[in-house]
Protein backbone atom coordinates (compact mmCIF):
# COMPACT_ATOMS: atom_id res chain seq x y z
CA UNK A 1 0.00 0.00 0.00
CA UNK A 2 2.78 2.45 -0.67
CA UNK A 3 0.86 6.02 -2.09
CA UNK A 4 0.12 6.48 -5.42
CA UNK A 5 2.10 9.14 -7.18
CA UNK A 6 -0.94 11.40 -7.51
CA UNK A 7 -2.03 10.48 -3.86
CA UNK A 8 1.49 11.32 -2.52
CA UNK A 9 1.78 14.54 -4.26
CA UNK A 10 -1.96 15.24 -2.54
CA UNK A 11 -0.64 14.55 0.45
CA UNK A 12 2.43 16.55 0.50
CA UNK A 13 0.69 19.54 -1.04
CA UNK A 14 -1.80 19.07 2.36
CA UNK A 15 0.98 18.87 4.34
CA UNK A 16 2.19 22.15 3.20
CA UNK A 17 -0.81 24.02 3.33
CA UNK A 18 -0.76 22.79 7.15
CA UNK A 19 2.77 24.02 7.74
CA UNK A 20 1.91 27.39 6.27
CA UNK A 21 -1.34 27.98 7.81
CA UNK A 22 0.15 30.17 11.37
CA UNK A 23 1.81 32.61 8.87
CA UNK A 24 -2.08 33.30 7.24
CA UNK A 25 -4.27 32.08 9.58
CA UNK A 26 -6.11 33.79 12.43
CA UNK A 27 -5.38 32.60 15.90
CA UNK A 28 -9.09 30.96 16.31
CA UNK A 29 -8.68 29.20 14.03
CA UNK A 30 -5.17 28.20 14.26
CA UNK A 31 -6.44 26.37 17.68
CA UNK A 32 -8.93 25.03 15.80
CA UNK A 33 -6.96 23.59 13.21
CA UNK A 34 -4.25 22.03 16.38
CA UNK A 35 -7.25 20.53 17.50
CA UNK A 36 -8.54 18.89 14.11
CA UNK A 37 -4.81 17.38 14.07
CA UNK A 38 -5.34 16.17 17.10
CA UNK A 39 -8.49 14.32 16.17
CA UNK A 40 -6.71 13.11 13.08
CA UNK A 41 -4.17 11.19 14.94
CA UNK A 42 -6.97 10.08 16.98
CA UNK A 43 -9.52 8.97 14.34
CA UNK A 44 -6.07 7.32 12.98
CA UNK A 45 -5.65 4.78 15.36
CA UNK A 46 -9.56 3.84 15.31
CA UNK A 47 -8.51 3.35 11.45
CA UNK A 48 -5.70 0.74 12.47
CA UNK A 49 -8.83 -1.03 14.04
CA UNK A 50 -11.71 -0.48 12.23
CA UNK A 51 -9.95 -0.17 8.67
CA UNK A 52 -7.11 -2.74 9.00
CA UNK A 53 -7.79 -5.15 11.55
CA UNK A 54 -11.73 -5.56 11.22
CA UNK A 55 -11.81 -4.61 14.93
CA UNK A 56 -15.17 -2.48 15.70
CA UNK A 57 -14.17 -0.71 18.92
CA UNK A 58 -16.83 1.57 20.11
CA UNK A 59 -14.97 2.51 23.24
CA UNK A 60 -11.77 4.32 21.82
CA UNK A 61 -12.45 7.58 23.34
CA UNK A 62 -11.57 5.45 26.88
CA UNK A 63 -7.33 5.24 25.64
CA UNK A 64 -8.11 9.25 24.67
CA UNK A 65 -9.25 9.90 27.67
CA UNK A 66 -7.55 7.96 29.92
CA UNK A 67 -4.52 9.73 29.17
CA UNK A 68 -5.84 13.03 28.79
CA UNK A 69 -6.70 12.66 32.89
CA UNK A 70 -3.45 10.95 33.41
CA UNK A 71 -1.77 14.57 32.37
CA UNK A 72 -4.03 16.03 34.61
CA UNK A 73 -3.16 14.50 37.54
CA UNK A 74 0.34 14.27 36.86
CA UNK A 75 0.33 18.21 36.02
CA UNK A 76 1.04 19.98 39.59
CA UNK A 77 -1.23 22.74 40.51
CA UNK A 78 1.41 25.33 40.29
CA UNK A 79 3.89 24.71 37.71
CA UNK A 80 4.50 22.41 34.53
CA UNK A 81 5.19 18.61 34.57
CA UNK A 82 8.36 17.75 32.32
CA UNK A 83 6.96 15.86 28.98
CA UNK A 84 10.13 13.11 29.62
CA UNK A 85 7.96 11.98 32.84
CA UNK A 86 4.54 12.92 31.59
CA UNK A 87 4.44 11.32 28.14
CA UNK A 88 5.53 7.67 28.94
CA UNK A 89 3.57 7.30 31.93
CA UNK A 90 0.38 8.62 29.93
CA UNK A 91 1.57 6.08 27.19
CA UNK A 92 2.29 3.23 29.61
CA UNK A 93 -0.83 4.29 31.33
CA UNK A 94 -3.24 3.53 28.25
CA UNK A 95 -0.73 1.06 26.80
CA UNK A 96 -2.18 -1.24 29.78
CA UNK A 97 -5.58 -0.15 29.67
CA UNK A 98 -5.78 -1.10 26.10
CA UNK A 99 -3.68 -4.79 26.93
CA UNK A 100 -6.00 -5.62 30.00
CA UNK A 101 -9.18 -4.05 28.09
CA UNK A 102 -8.17 -5.60 24.62
CA UNK A 103 -7.34 -9.33 26.86
CA UNK A 104 -11.23 -9.45 27.38
CA UNK A 105 -12.59 -8.07 23.99
CA UNK A 106 -10.60 -9.84 21.49
CA UNK A 107 -11.71 -13.04 22.68
CA UNK A 108 -15.50 -12.26 21.05
CA UNK A 109 -15.84 -11.17 17.72
CA UNK A 110 -19.13 -8.23 15.70
CA UNK A 111 -21.77 -7.31 17.91
CA UNK A 112 -20.13 -8.55 20.90
CA UNK A 113 -16.83 -7.21 20.60
CA UNK A 114 -18.85 -3.06 19.86
CA UNK A 115 -20.72 -4.05 23.13
CA UNK A 116 -17.55 -5.65 25.34
CA UNK A 117 -15.67 -2.57 24.00
CA UNK A 118 -18.30 0.01 24.70
CA UNK A 119 -18.94 -1.45 28.41
CA UNK A 120 -15.26 -0.94 29.25
CA UNK A 121 -15.00 2.34 28.45
CA UNK A 122 -18.61 3.69 30.14
CA UNK A 123 -17.07 2.08 33.06
CA UNK A 124 -14.33 4.62 32.76
CA UNK A 125 -16.93 6.98 31.62
CA UNK A 126 -18.45 6.90 35.63
CA UNK A 127 -15.22 6.36 36.64
CA UNK A 128 -14.52 9.71 36.38
CA UNK A 129 -17.64 11.36 36.49
CA UNK A 130 -18.22 10.17 39.81
CA UNK A 131 -14.63 10.67 41.53
CA UNK A 132 -15.28 14.24 42.82
CA UNK A 133 -11.38 14.49 43.53
CA UNK A 134 -10.71 14.95 39.91
CA UNK A 135 -14.04 17.13 39.35
CA UNK A 136 -16.95 15.07 39.22
CA UNK A 137 -18.75 15.54 36.14
CA UNK A 138 -17.11 19.17 35.41
CA UNK A 139 -13.72 17.66 34.57
CA UNK A 140 -10.29 18.70 35.76
CA UNK A 141 -8.13 21.58 34.62
CA UNK A 142 -4.64 21.23 33.35
CA UNK A 143 -2.94 24.87 33.22
CA UNK A 144 0.27 24.48 32.04
CA UNK A 145 1.76 22.73 29.38
CA UNK A 146 4.01 20.01 29.55
CA UNK A 147 7.76 21.08 29.80
CA UNK A 148 10.06 19.85 27.11
CA UNK A 149 13.26 20.69 28.61
CA UNK A 150 17.06 19.09 28.87
CA UNK A 151 18.85 19.82 32.09
CA UNK A 152 18.19 24.25 32.66
CA UNK A 153 17.69 24.69 28.88
CA UNK A 154 14.63 24.97 27.40
CA UNK A 155 14.28 22.77 23.99
CA UNK A 156 10.21 23.83 23.09
CA UNK A 157 7.96 26.32 24.57
CA UNK A 158 4.79 24.24 24.25
CA UNK A 159 2.53 27.41 25.68
CA UNK A 160 3.38 29.37 22.49
CA UNK A 161 0.57 28.50 20.49
CA UNK A 162 2.60 28.38 17.16
CA UNK A 163 5.44 26.25 18.98
CA UNK A 164 2.28 23.61 20.15
CA UNK A 165 0.70 23.76 16.90
CA UNK A 166 3.94 22.22 15.04
CA UNK A 167 4.63 19.84 17.50
CA UNK A 168 0.71 18.75 16.57
CA UNK A 169 1.48 18.91 12.74
CA UNK A 170 5.17 16.77 13.52
CA UNK A 171 2.83 14.69 15.54
CA UNK A 172 0.37 13.34 13.00
CA UNK A 173 3.38 13.18 10.44
CA UNK A 174 4.96 11.23 12.50
CA UNK A 175 2.01 9.11 13.32
CA UNK A 176 0.98 8.82 9.98
CA UNK A 177 4.23 7.01 8.73
CA UNK A 178 4.74 5.27 11.92
CA UNK A 179 1.08 3.28 10.87
CA UNK A 180 1.81 3.25 7.54
CA UNK A 181 5.30 1.26 7.76
CA UNK A 182 3.32 -1.26 10.51
CA UNK A 183 1.03 -1.70 7.72
CA UNK A 184 3.43 -3.11 5.42
CA UNK A 185 5.56 -4.86 7.71
CA UNK A 186 4.74 -8.67 8.11
CA UNK A 187 2.37 -7.79 11.07
CA UNK A 188 0.64 -5.44 8.85
CA UNK A 189 0.36 -8.17 6.41
CA UNK A 190 -1.53 -10.41 9.38
CA UNK A 191 -4.13 -7.92 10.34
CA UNK A 192 -4.91 -7.54 7.05
CA UNK A 193 -5.92 -11.38 6.68
CA UNK A 194 -7.70 -11.46 9.91
CA UNK A 195 -9.90 -8.24 8.76
CA UNK A 196 -10.43 -10.19 5.23
CA UNK A 197 -10.57 -13.90 6.87
CA UNK A 198 -10.01 -14.48 9.93
CA UNK A 199 -10.45 -18.02 10.32
CA UNK A 200 -8.52 -18.91 6.79
CA UNK A 201 -5.48 -16.47 8.91
CA UNK A 202 -5.59 -18.99 12.08
CA UNK A 203 -5.20 -22.19 9.56
CA UNK A 204 -2.64 -20.76 8.34
CA UNK A 205 -0.75 -20.66 11.25
CA UNK A 206 -1.09 -17.40 13.19
CA UNK A 207 -2.57 -17.04 16.52
CA UNK A 208 -4.62 -14.15 15.47
CA UNK A 209 -5.65 -13.49 18.63
CA UNK A 210 -2.14 -12.42 19.75
CA UNK A 211 -2.14 -10.59 16.57
CA UNK A 212 -5.72 -8.65 17.29
CA UNK A 213 -4.33 -8.13 20.71
CA UNK A 214 -1.31 -6.23 19.99
CA UNK A 215 -3.28 -4.31 17.25
CA UNK A 216 -5.89 -3.32 19.82
CA UNK A 217 -2.74 -1.60 21.87
CA UNK A 218 -1.48 -0.12 19.49
CA UNK A 219 -4.13 1.78 18.50
CA UNK A 220 -5.01 1.86 22.05
CA UNK A 221 -1.65 3.76 22.87
CA UNK A 222 -1.61 5.93 19.68
CA UNK A 223 -5.27 7.23 20.99
CA UNK A 224 -3.92 8.17 24.20
CA UNK A 225 -1.00 9.69 22.51
CA UNK A 226 -4.25 11.74 20.70
CA UNK A 227 -5.63 12.20 24.66
CA UNK A 228 -2.37 13.60 25.63
CA UNK A 229 -2.01 16.46 22.77
CA UNK A 230 -5.98 17.43 23.55
CA UNK A 231 -5.43 17.56 27.42
CA UNK A 232 -2.45 19.90 26.68
CA UNK A 233 -4.04 21.54 24.02
CA UNK A 234 -7.48 22.16 25.50
CA UNK A 235 -6.15 22.71 28.98
CA UNK A 236 -9.18 20.96 30.26
CA UNK A 237 -10.20 16.87 30.77
CA UNK A 238 -13.86 16.11 31.32
CA UNK A 239 -15.50 12.78 31.49
CA UNK A 240 -17.18 13.83 28.03
CA UNK A 241 -13.93 12.91 26.49
CA UNK A 242 -14.30 9.13 27.32
CA UNK A 243 -17.67 8.69 26.84
CA UNK A 244 -19.34 6.99 24.20
CA UNK A 245 -20.63 10.16 22.32
CA UNK A 246 -16.90 10.95 21.69
CA UNK A 247 -16.00 7.37 20.78
CA UNK A 248 -19.17 8.12 18.35
CA UNK A 249 -17.58 11.40 16.78
CA UNK A 250 -14.53 9.49 16.28
CA UNK A 251 -15.95 6.50 14.69
CA UNK A 252 -18.16 9.00 12.51
CA UNK A 253 -14.92 10.37 11.34
CA UNK A 254 -13.26 7.18 9.84
CA UNK A 255 -16.17 6.60 8.58
CA UNK A 256 -16.91 10.07 6.77
CA UNK A 257 -13.19 10.00 5.73
CA UNK A 258 -12.76 6.65 4.06
CA UNK A 259 -11.58 3.73 6.64
CA UNK A 260 -8.44 1.22 5.67
CA UNK A 261 -6.83 4.16 4.14
CA UNK A 262 -5.11 6.26 7.19
CA UNK A 263 -5.44 9.38 5.22
CA UNK A 264 -8.82 9.09 5.08
CA UNK A 265 -9.50 9.90 8.77
CA UNK A 266 -7.26 12.76 9.12
CA UNK A 267 -9.27 14.06 5.76
CA UNK A 268 -12.51 13.25 7.48
CA UNK A 269 -11.69 15.60 11.07
CA UNK A 270 -11.09 18.14 8.75
CA UNK A 271 -14.26 18.11 7.04
CA UNK A 272 -16.04 17.49 10.33
CA UNK A 273 -14.33 20.26 12.19
CA UNK A 274 -14.79 22.89 9.49
CA UNK A 275 -18.59 21.50 8.53
CA UNK A 276 -19.47 21.83 12.42
CA UNK A 277 -18.09 25.45 12.27
CA UNK A 278 -20.18 26.65 9.19
CA UNK A 279 -22.92 24.85 9.84
CA UNK A 280 -22.75 25.92 13.16
CA UNK A 281 -22.76 29.58 12.12
CA UNK A 282 -25.52 28.65 9.08
CA UNK A 283 -28.18 27.74 11.92
CA UNK A 284 -26.59 27.71 15.18
CA UNK A 285 -29.77 25.68 17.22
CA UNK A 286 -30.33 23.23 14.91
CA UNK A 287 -26.63 22.27 13.37
CA UNK A 288 -26.89 18.67 14.19
CA UNK A 289 -29.54 18.67 11.94
CA UNK A 290 -27.50 19.83 9.01
CA UNK A 291 -24.51 17.29 10.46
CA UNK A 292 -26.35 14.39 9.91
CA UNK A 293 -27.94 14.94 6.14
CA UNK A 294 -24.17 15.42 5.57
CA UNK A 295 -23.83 12.17 7.38
CA UNK A 296 -26.08 10.11 5.56
CA UNK A 297 -25.05 11.97 2.09
CA UNK A 298 -21.86 10.83 2.02
CA UNK A 299 -22.54 7.41 3.70
CA UNK A 300 -25.23 7.11 0.39
CA UNK A 301 -22.85 8.35 -1.90
CA UNK A 302 -19.64 7.94 -1.36
CA UNK A 303 -19.22 4.70 0.58
CA UNK A 304 -15.61 4.84 0.73
CA UNK A 305 -15.82 8.16 2.43
CA UNK A 306 -13.87 11.34 1.11
CA UNK A 307 -10.63 9.24 0.47
CA UNK A 308 -12.58 7.53 -2.19
CA UNK A 309 -13.83 10.78 -3.54
CA UNK A 310 -9.83 11.49 -4.02
CA UNK A 311 -9.18 7.65 -5.08
CA UNK A 312 -12.57 8.15 -7.72
CA UNK A 313 -11.68 12.14 -9.05
CA UNK A 314 -7.81 10.32 -9.84
CA UNK A 315 -8.75 7.57 -11.29
CA UNK A 316 -11.42 9.27 -13.79
CA UNK A 317 -8.49 11.37 -15.25
CA UNK A 318 -7.04 8.35 -15.91
CA UNK A 319 -9.43 7.19 -17.60
CA UNK A 320 -9.39 3.48 -16.49
CA UNK A 321 -12.71 1.31 -15.73
CA UNK A 322 -15.39 2.69 -13.89
CA UNK B 1 4.01 -51.79 9.93
CA UNK B 2 5.92 -48.52 10.11
CA UNK B 3 5.31 -46.18 12.84
CA UNK B 4 2.09 -44.12 11.37
CA UNK B 5 2.48 -40.28 10.94
CA UNK B 6 -0.83 -39.34 11.85
CA UNK B 7 -3.50 -41.17 14.18
CA UNK B 8 -6.77 -41.17 15.54
CA UNK B 9 -7.85 -43.00 18.42
CA UNK B 10 -11.78 -43.19 19.01
CA UNK B 11 -12.24 -39.75 17.95
CA UNK B 12 -15.45 -38.62 18.70
CA UNK B 13 -17.35 -35.15 17.49
CA UNK B 14 -20.99 -34.64 18.33
CA UNK B 15 -23.05 -31.28 17.77
CA UNK B 16 -25.63 -31.20 20.24
CA UNK B 17 -27.65 -34.88 19.87
CA UNK B 18 -25.56 -35.22 16.31
CA UNK B 19 -22.83 -37.40 16.18
CA UNK B 20 -21.08 -36.53 13.10
CA UNK B 21 -18.00 -38.95 13.80
CA UNK B 22 -18.08 -41.91 15.72
CA UNK B 23 -15.13 -44.05 17.23
CA UNK B 24 -12.65 -43.40 14.62
CA UNK B 25 -9.76 -44.48 15.07
CA UNK B 26 -7.26 -44.37 11.50
CA UNK B 27 -3.49 -44.53 11.27
CA UNK B 28 -2.44 -42.69 8.36
CA UNK B 29 0.90 -43.79 7.23
CA UNK B 30 4.01 -40.97 6.14
CA UNK B 31 4.43 -41.42 2.27
CA UNK B 32 1.31 -42.41 1.50
CA UNK B 33 -1.98 -40.87 -0.15
CA UNK B 34 -4.58 -41.79 2.07
CA UNK B 35 -8.23 -41.47 0.84
CA UNK B 36 -11.13 -41.17 2.75
CA UNK B 37 -14.76 -41.83 1.17
CA UNK B 38 -18.70 -42.20 1.78
CA UNK B 39 -21.72 -40.60 0.95
CA UNK B 40 -22.51 -36.94 1.99
CA UNK B 41 -22.77 -36.64 5.68
CA UNK B 42 -20.85 -39.23 6.21
CA UNK B 43 -18.15 -37.11 8.46
CA UNK B 44 -15.80 -37.08 6.08
CA UNK B 45 -15.17 -33.16 6.48
CA UNK B 46 -15.95 -33.22 9.82
CA UNK B 47 -12.84 -35.26 10.42
CA UNK B 48 -10.80 -33.21 8.24
CA UNK B 49 -11.40 -30.41 10.34
CA UNK B 50 -11.13 -32.25 13.97
CA UNK B 51 -7.74 -33.09 12.05
CA UNK B 52 -6.52 -29.83 11.35
CA UNK B 53 -8.15 -28.37 14.52
CA UNK B 54 -10.28 -26.61 13.08
CA UNK B 55 -13.03 -28.05 15.52
CA UNK B 56 -11.88 -29.39 18.67
CA UNK B 57 -13.14 -33.14 19.22
CA UNK B 58 -16.01 -34.13 21.85
CA UNK B 59 -13.69 -37.26 22.57
CA UNK B 60 -10.88 -39.38 21.87
CA UNK B 61 -7.05 -38.52 20.51
CA UNK B 62 -5.45 -37.52 17.81
CA UNK B 63 -1.29 -38.00 17.38
CA UNK B 64 0.94 -36.36 14.71
CA UNK B 65 4.62 -37.33 15.34
CA UNK B 66 5.31 -37.66 18.72
CA UNK B 67 2.78 -34.38 19.29
CA UNK B 68 -0.65 -34.94 20.63
CA UNK B 69 -2.80 -32.67 18.93
CA UNK B 70 -6.04 -33.07 20.59
CA UNK B 71 -6.06 -29.58 22.46
CA UNK B 72 -4.39 -27.45 19.89
CA UNK B 73 -5.73 -25.00 18.38
CA UNK B 74 -5.81 -24.73 14.13
CA UNK B 75 -2.77 -22.24 14.20
CA UNK B 76 -0.25 -24.61 16.64
CA UNK B 77 -1.04 -27.83 14.36
CA UNK B 78 -0.28 -25.61 11.02
CA UNK B 79 2.84 -24.97 12.64
CA UNK B 80 3.52 -27.96 13.39
CA UNK B 81 3.74 -28.82 9.72
CA UNK B 82 0.30 -29.82 8.78
CA UNK B 83 -1.85 -27.79 5.61
CA UNK B 84 -5.12 -28.18 4.56
CA UNK B 85 -7.35 -26.87 2.24
CA UNK B 86 -11.32 -26.73 2.62
CA UNK B 87 -14.38 -27.39 0.46
CA UNK B 88 -15.61 -24.53 0.25
CA UNK B 89 -13.30 -22.12 -1.36
CA UNK B 90 -11.93 -20.03 1.35
CA UNK B 91 -9.41 -17.60 -0.11
CA UNK B 92 -8.56 -13.87 0.70
CA UNK B 93 -10.51 -12.73 -2.36
CA UNK B 94 -9.64 -9.15 -2.66
CA UNK B 95 -6.12 -9.95 -2.09
CA UNK B 96 -3.74 -10.76 -5.25
CA UNK B 97 -2.48 -14.40 -5.85
CA UNK B 98 0.96 -13.54 -4.79
CA UNK B 99 -0.86 -11.90 -1.71
CA UNK B 100 -3.26 -14.91 -0.97
CA UNK B 101 0.25 -16.92 -0.89
CA UNK B 102 2.35 -14.56 1.19
CA UNK B 103 0.90 -15.07 4.38
CA UNK B 104 0.85 -18.61 4.26
CA UNK B 105 4.25 -18.50 3.38
CA UNK B 106 4.99 -15.55 6.18
CA UNK B 107 3.72 -17.65 8.77
CA UNK B 108 6.96 -20.09 8.52
CA UNK B 109 8.93 -17.02 9.97
CA UNK B 110 10.05 -17.36 13.73
CA UNK B 111 7.50 -14.53 14.36
CA UNK B 112 5.12 -11.99 12.11
CA UNK B 113 5.21 -9.49 15.15
CA UNK B 114 7.48 -7.21 13.40
CA UNK B 115 6.84 -3.77 12.81
CA UNK B 116 9.26 -1.63 11.16
CA UNK B 117 11.46 -3.45 8.35
CA UNK B 118 8.79 -4.11 5.19
CA UNK B 119 7.28 -7.54 4.71
CA UNK B 120 8.62 -7.36 0.98
CA UNK B 121 12.06 -7.27 1.96
CA UNK B 122 11.75 -10.57 3.09
CA UNK B 123 12.94 -12.65 0.12
CA UNK B 124 12.63 -15.87 1.91
CA UNK B 125 8.98 -14.95 2.16
CA UNK B 126 8.68 -13.69 -1.26
CA UNK B 127 10.15 -17.31 -2.73
CA UNK B 128 8.28 -19.49 -0.35
CA UNK B 129 5.28 -17.42 -2.25
CA UNK B 130 6.23 -17.86 -5.33
CA UNK B 131 7.26 -22.14 -5.07
CA UNK B 132 3.72 -22.87 -3.68
CA UNK B 133 2.32 -20.43 -7.10
CA UNK B 134 4.42 -22.40 -9.27
CA UNK B 135 3.14 -25.87 -8.02
CA UNK B 136 -0.37 -25.00 -8.08
CA UNK B 137 -0.07 -23.49 -11.29
CA UNK B 138 -0.69 -19.69 -10.87
CA UNK B 139 2.16 -17.99 -11.44
CA UNK B 140 1.27 -16.29 -14.47
CA UNK B 141 -1.36 -15.03 -12.08
CA UNK B 142 0.76 -13.28 -9.55
CA UNK B 143 -0.79 -10.40 -9.59
CA UNK B 144 -4.60 -11.09 -10.11
CA UNK B 145 -6.67 -10.55 -7.61
CA UNK B 146 -8.20 -13.72 -6.68
CA UNK B 147 -11.85 -12.64 -6.73
CA UNK B 148 -11.28 -11.85 -10.44
CA UNK B 149 -10.03 -15.89 -11.44
CA UNK B 150 -11.84 -18.62 -12.43
CA UNK B 151 -13.84 -21.00 -10.22
CA UNK B 152 -11.00 -23.30 -11.11
CA UNK B 153 -8.32 -21.12 -10.32
CA UNK B 154 -9.65 -20.17 -7.02
CA UNK B 155 -9.69 -23.69 -6.44
CA UNK B 156 -5.91 -24.23 -7.57
CA UNK B 157 -5.46 -21.39 -5.16
CA UNK B 158 -6.73 -22.94 -2.23
CA UNK B 159 -4.19 -25.65 -2.41
CA UNK B 160 -1.29 -22.86 -3.24
CA UNK B 161 -1.90 -21.08 -0.22
CA UNK B 162 -1.85 -24.55 1.76
CA UNK B 163 1.08 -25.27 -0.33
CA UNK B 164 3.16 -21.65 0.84
CA UNK B 165 3.16 -23.19 4.37
CA UNK B 166 5.38 -25.67 3.24
CA UNK B 167 3.55 -28.79 5.44
CA UNK B 168 4.78 -32.02 5.37
CA UNK B 169 1.50 -33.51 5.76
CA UNK B 170 -1.53 -32.50 3.37
CA UNK B 171 -5.16 -32.47 4.29
CA UNK B 172 -7.06 -31.99 1.10
CA UNK B 173 -10.90 -31.68 1.79
CA UNK B 174 -12.20 -31.97 -2.08
CA UNK B 175 -10.14 -30.65 -4.02
CA UNK B 176 -12.25 -31.15 -7.16
CA UNK B 177 -15.37 -29.81 -5.86
CA UNK B 178 -17.48 -28.40 -8.78
CA UNK B 179 -14.51 -28.45 -11.50
CA UNK B 180 -14.83 -29.17 -15.10
CA UNK B 181 -12.94 -31.88 -16.44
CA UNK B 182 -9.60 -30.48 -17.20
CA UNK B 183 -9.13 -28.69 -14.56
CA UNK B 184 -9.63 -31.89 -12.84
CA UNK B 185 -7.22 -33.67 -14.77
CA UNK B 186 -4.64 -30.59 -13.78
CA UNK B 187 -5.19 -31.11 -10.13
CA UNK B 188 -5.01 -34.94 -10.10
CA UNK B 189 -1.65 -34.48 -11.33
CA UNK B 190 -0.85 -31.61 -8.98
CA UNK B 191 -1.66 -34.35 -6.09
CA UNK B 192 0.39 -37.20 -7.59
CA UNK B 193 3.07 -34.55 -8.08
CA UNK B 194 2.86 -33.84 -4.41
CA UNK B 195 2.50 -37.35 -3.22
CA UNK B 196 6.07 -37.86 -4.18
CA UNK B 197 7.00 -35.79 -1.07
CA UNK B 198 3.95 -35.56 1.26
CA UNK B 199 1.84 -37.55 3.35
CA UNK B 200 -1.64 -36.82 1.97
CA UNK B 201 -4.93 -36.90 3.16
CA UNK B 202 -7.47 -36.98 0.86
CA UNK B 203 -11.58 -36.53 0.85
CA UNK B 204 -13.15 -36.66 -2.80
CA UNK B 205 -16.59 -38.12 -4.37
CA UNK B 206 -14.91 -37.95 -7.97
CA UNK B 207 -14.30 -42.14 -7.45
CA UNK B 208 -12.45 -42.33 -11.05
CA UNK B 209 -9.69 -39.47 -9.31
CA UNK B 210 -9.93 -41.22 -5.81
CA UNK B 211 -8.81 -44.96 -7.18
CA UNK B 212 -5.82 -43.20 -9.64
CA UNK B 213 -4.23 -41.11 -6.79
CA UNK B 214 -5.14 -43.44 -3.28
CA UNK B 215 -2.66 -46.17 -1.82
CA UNK B 216 -5.04 -46.41 0.91
CA UNK B 217 -8.70 -46.22 0.94
CA UNK B 218 -11.18 -45.74 4.33
CA UNK B 219 -14.73 -45.40 3.98
CA UNK B 220 -16.31 -43.96 6.45
CA UNK B 221 -20.89 -44.14 6.89
CA UNK B 222 -22.63 -42.35 9.51
CA UNK B 223 -19.71 -41.19 10.91
CA UNK B 224 -18.08 -44.69 11.25
CA UNK B 225 -15.08 -46.26 9.37
CA UNK B 226 -16.98 -48.96 7.77
CA UNK B 227 -13.51 -50.36 5.97
CA UNK B 228 -10.19 -49.35 5.41
CA UNK B 229 -7.66 -51.22 2.71
CA UNK B 230 -6.04 -50.90 -0.63
CA UNK B 231 -7.92 -49.99 -3.78
CA UNK B 232 -8.45 -53.51 -4.36
CA UNK B 233 -9.43 -54.36 -0.92
CA UNK B 234 -12.22 -51.68 -1.05
CA UNK B 235 -13.53 -52.27 -4.30
CA UNK B 236 -14.35 -56.07 -3.75
CA UNK B 237 -15.47 -55.17 -0.21
CA UNK B 238 -19.33 -56.42 -0.52
CA UNK B 239 -20.13 -53.97 2.95
CA UNK B 240 -18.14 -51.32 1.17
CA UNK B 241 -20.49 -51.79 -2.72
CA UNK B 242 -23.98 -51.67 -0.76
CA UNK B 243 -23.22 -49.16 1.55
CA UNK B 244 -21.43 -46.38 -0.97
CA UNK B 245 -19.89 -47.93 -4.13
CA UNK B 246 -22.47 -50.13 -5.38
CA UNK B 247 -25.31 -47.90 -5.16
CA UNK B 248 -24.63 -46.99 -9.15
CA UNK B 249 -24.68 -43.44 -9.56
CA UNK B 250 -22.24 -41.34 -8.05
CA UNK B 251 -22.48 -38.27 -6.25
CA UNK B 252 -22.27 -35.18 -8.34
CA UNK B 253 -21.21 -33.38 -5.71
Amino acid sequence: MTPSRPLLIFLLLALAALAAFPLVGEEFYQGLVTRLMIMGIFAMSLDLLIGFTGLVSFGHAAFFGLSGYLLAILTPEYGPVSIWIALPLCLAGTALAALVIGWFSVRTSGIYFIMITLAFAQMFYYYFNENQDLGGSDGIFIFFKPSVTIGDFQLLDLSNHNTFYYFVLASLVLSYVLLSKILKAPFGQVIRGIQANEARTLALGFNTRKYKLVSFVIAGTLAGFAGFLEASHGGIMSPAHLGWHESGIVMMVVILGGMGTLYGPVLGAFAMGFLQDYFQELWSDHWLLLMGVFVIAVVLFLPNGIAGLVAQLRRGKGGDAP
Amino acid sequence: MSQPLLSTHALNKSFGGLVAVDDVSIDFEAAKVHAIIGPNGAGKTTLINLLSGDLPPTGGAITFKEHDLTPKKAYAISQLGIGRSYQKTNIFADFTCLQNCWLGAQSRMRTSMRFFRPAKAYNEVRARAERALELCGLTERMDTVASAMSYGEQRQLEIGMMLATEPELLLLDEPLAGMGTDESRQVVALIKRLAKDHTVVLIEHDMDAVFAVADVLTVMVNGRVLATGNPEEIRANSQVQDAYLGTGEEEAT
